[in-house]
């Protein structure tokens, strides 16, 4: 029996894991960054911890040659296209939640097709599909619908959606999903909890288990992520790391993304205290993981400021989002109505590649090919459901 | 005499193989290749806009100077990297293809099985292929018997710039090989270039070491000099490189002076 990765963060004592990050000393960070080969946990919690803050341009430097000597001088692009704000879900930090009055909306075939256009129009092939969560509305037939309308439109599709079974991840496999992005918010159940009230989501268990779920269904790519600012970030972290290390020993065939989402203003009317990431705390995550995995793809979204976007593209960052939308068909009538965050960088996709350029840096549009997925299809009929109806 | 190259049919006088990948700027790599005087490059199929008419990639790559080989990098199976370079032959017009089978993300380790078994069904759809493998004998004599025109082992995993450390068992596969023997990953430097031809290695492949150098352009000039050196040391006679002293007089030569 394959031990589930929640026995294995119950072992762990958030209380200890925080005092042992906070009890790690300068001779223990430059143990870490003078080692050859991978890092262990320990070398990742010293990293992590405030002693290391005197050595931010050291692992800086360290963590932009690893990004470099593994992925090269490029950063890859990708757009975000939301289906649906829909939510059934109460958490006190989103503007999707179910007690926002806001307007929902769900996309139709057509307005995903204008959507996909527009996107294509950008430059982009990589494309992210989000929405909330509403199982009724947007669940897994919708979405299998609209991975069948936009695959053949894009090299490259992902979700970023509300955890599912692992037969829909087979189905959907199937049909080209290549990644699936999976944020478990906090690994602090606690705070999970408080943050969580209404609706599946607060399912901690059953969200924990997702990406173990992809994994055992052979995706490509899993994304993880904790959403800064809901528990004390350096613990949180440690818990990410601590999953990422199961995923990986497990799943060895698939790669991983890890995310950094600051919390940021929305609609609503949520409001808590927030636990404070710094850009420069930030940036030591950045690079901390960076230095515990060479190969690990790390993204950074429009949520960040331009200023520190146009930096972290340099420090470790090897994924990037430009020009998005939040809001389902936010691209086609330009709107900012019912986002789901407020975005900090506006620029377009043009001008961050602009801007990657003159840094030194290739923005990659496309590095991956639907023959890798159709040599896997289990089906090669088309879904016309939503386009016939 | 000439010294070149010969695989599937084509002649090379430059034995220094470059990747596409990982450059700053389309410009850059177009001015490194140039540089490195390399007659083959590889292009990953997942980067190349197969539809479109101005391609980041092959749009500095001048087909005449080049023989392109599209690979099939993001591959994880045999089914997944034939399908691709069907695809990449009839977009690309080359029956050139680099089979590249890595299902771990990791450490990008070629699987031996999955390799194998696509590179013998494209041997027989008369690809020209040349093979991604470990530095493994018996694979690579499994490879020759399946069809492919050379092998490619590893001289230390992708892009770690750590060198030979698979010197012992590439010597092996250089004693061995009927083929064509391509030294590919892990050559971080020129001086490591200029060791695995020196050993023997009928080429080399490299990479990340151009396209992260400070100056890709003096790098691509540094592994061209680097090569043609140790291409020019091997065959003027290394001969403690094969373990054997070779003494200025012969030892036994009294034996017949009677």
């Amino acid at each position: 029996m394959v031990e589930a990765f929640s026995t294995e963060l119950d072992r762990w004592s958030w209380g200890e894991v925080g005092e042992a990050i906070l009890g790690k000393t300068s001779a223990e960070v430059k143990t870490a960054l003078s080692r050859e080969g991978s890092l262990g946990l320990d070398d990742f919690m010293a990293l992590l911890s405030p002693a290391a803050s005197p050595f931010l341009e050291e692992m800086a430097a360290a963590s932009r040659q690893r990004t470099r000597r593994r992925f090269g001088n490029v950063i890859q692009m990708f757009a975000p296209l939301y289906l649906s704000n829909e939510c059934t879900n109460v958490c006190d930090y989103c503007g999707f939640s179910l007690t926002n009055r806001i307007p929902r909306k769900t996309l139709s075939p057509t307005e995903i097709l204008q959507e996909a256009e527009i996107i294509k129009g950008m430059g982009y092939d990589h494309v992210l599909l989000v929405s909330g969560e509403a199982q009724s509305i947007v669940g897994p037939a919708y979405f299998r619908d609209a991975l069948s309308i936009l695959r053949p439109h894009f090299s490259n599709v992902s979700m970023e959606v509300q955890p599912l079974d692992q037969a829909h991840y087979e189905d959907m496999i199937g049909l080209g999903l290549h990644a699936v992005l999976v944020y478990q918010e906090t690994y602090h159940r606690e705070t999970y909890a408080r943050h969580h009230t209404k609706g599946r989501k607060r399912n901690f268990d059953y969200r924990l288990a997702t990406p173990e779920r992809l994994g055992r269904a052979g995706i490509n790519k899993i994304g993880l992520g904790c959403l800064l600012g809901l528990a004390e970030w350096r613990t949180d972290l440690f818990f990410l790391a601590l999953h990422l290390r199961f995923l990986e020993k497990r799943y060895w065939r698939t790669r991983y993304s890890v995310s950094f989402p600051r919390l940021r203003p929305f609609e609503g009317e949520g409001q808590f205290p927030i636990e404070e990431i710094g850009d420069r705390d930030l940036v030591q995550a950045i690079c901390a993981f960076r230095l515990l995995d060479p190969e690990l793809e790390l993204s950074l979204s429009t949520r960040e400021s331009p200023r520190f976007r146009d930096h972290a593209a340099r420090l470790g960052i090897t994924s990037m989002s430009a020009g998005s939308k939040t809001n389902p068909g936010g691209y086609a009538n330009g709107s900012d109505a019912l986002e789901q965050f407020e975005i900090d960088d506006s620029r377009a996709p043009a001008e961050i590649e602009r801007m990657l350029h003159s840094g030194g840096y290739e923005a990659v549009w496309k590095d991956w090919d639907p023959a890798y997925d159709r040599a896997n299809a289990t089906s090669n009929e088309p879904a016309t459901s939503l386009l016939t109806c | 005499m000439k010294d070149s190259l010969v695989i599937g049919g084509r002649s090379f006088s430059s034995r220094l193989f470059a990747g596409t990948g990982k450059f700053s700027s389309g410009e850059t790599m177009g001015a490194c290749l140039a540089a490195s005087g390399t007659e083959l490059v590889t292009v990953a199929l997942k980067r190349v806009r197969l539809d479109a008419e101005e391609d980041a990639i092959l749009s500095h790559l001048n087909e005449e100077r080049y023989q392109l080989m599209p690979n099939t990098s993001g591959a994880r199976t045999a089914e997944e990297a034939v399908l691709a370079a069907r695809l990449g032959r009839e977009a690309l017009a080359t029956n050139w293809v680099k089979v590249e089978i890595h299902p771990d993300p990791k450490y990008l380790m070629p699987d031996p099985v999955e390799t194998l078994r696509a590179c013998e069904e494209l041997a027989k759809d008369d690809f020209i292929v040349l093979p991604y493998v470990h530095a493994d004998p018996v694979l690579c004599k499994r490879l020759e018997e399946v069809g492919v025109a050379a092998v490619m082992p590893l001289g230390s995993p992708i892009g770690s710039n750590r060198g030979l450390k698979a010197k012992t068992f590439l010597e092996i596969i250089i004693e061995q090989s009927a083929l064509p023997v391509v030294v590919d990953a892990g050559i971080g430097s020129p001086s490591h270039a200029a060791e695995a031809m020196e050993m023997g290695a009928d080429a080399v492949l490299v990479n990340t070491a151009l396209a992260v150098a400070k100056d890709p352009v003096r790098m691509g000039e540094a592994f061209r000099k680097a090569v043609e050196a140790g291409r020019t040391a091997r065959l003027a006679g290394l001969g403690a490189a094969l373990g054997r002293a070779e003494p200025s007089s012969p030892l036994t030569a009294f034996l017949q002076e009677d």
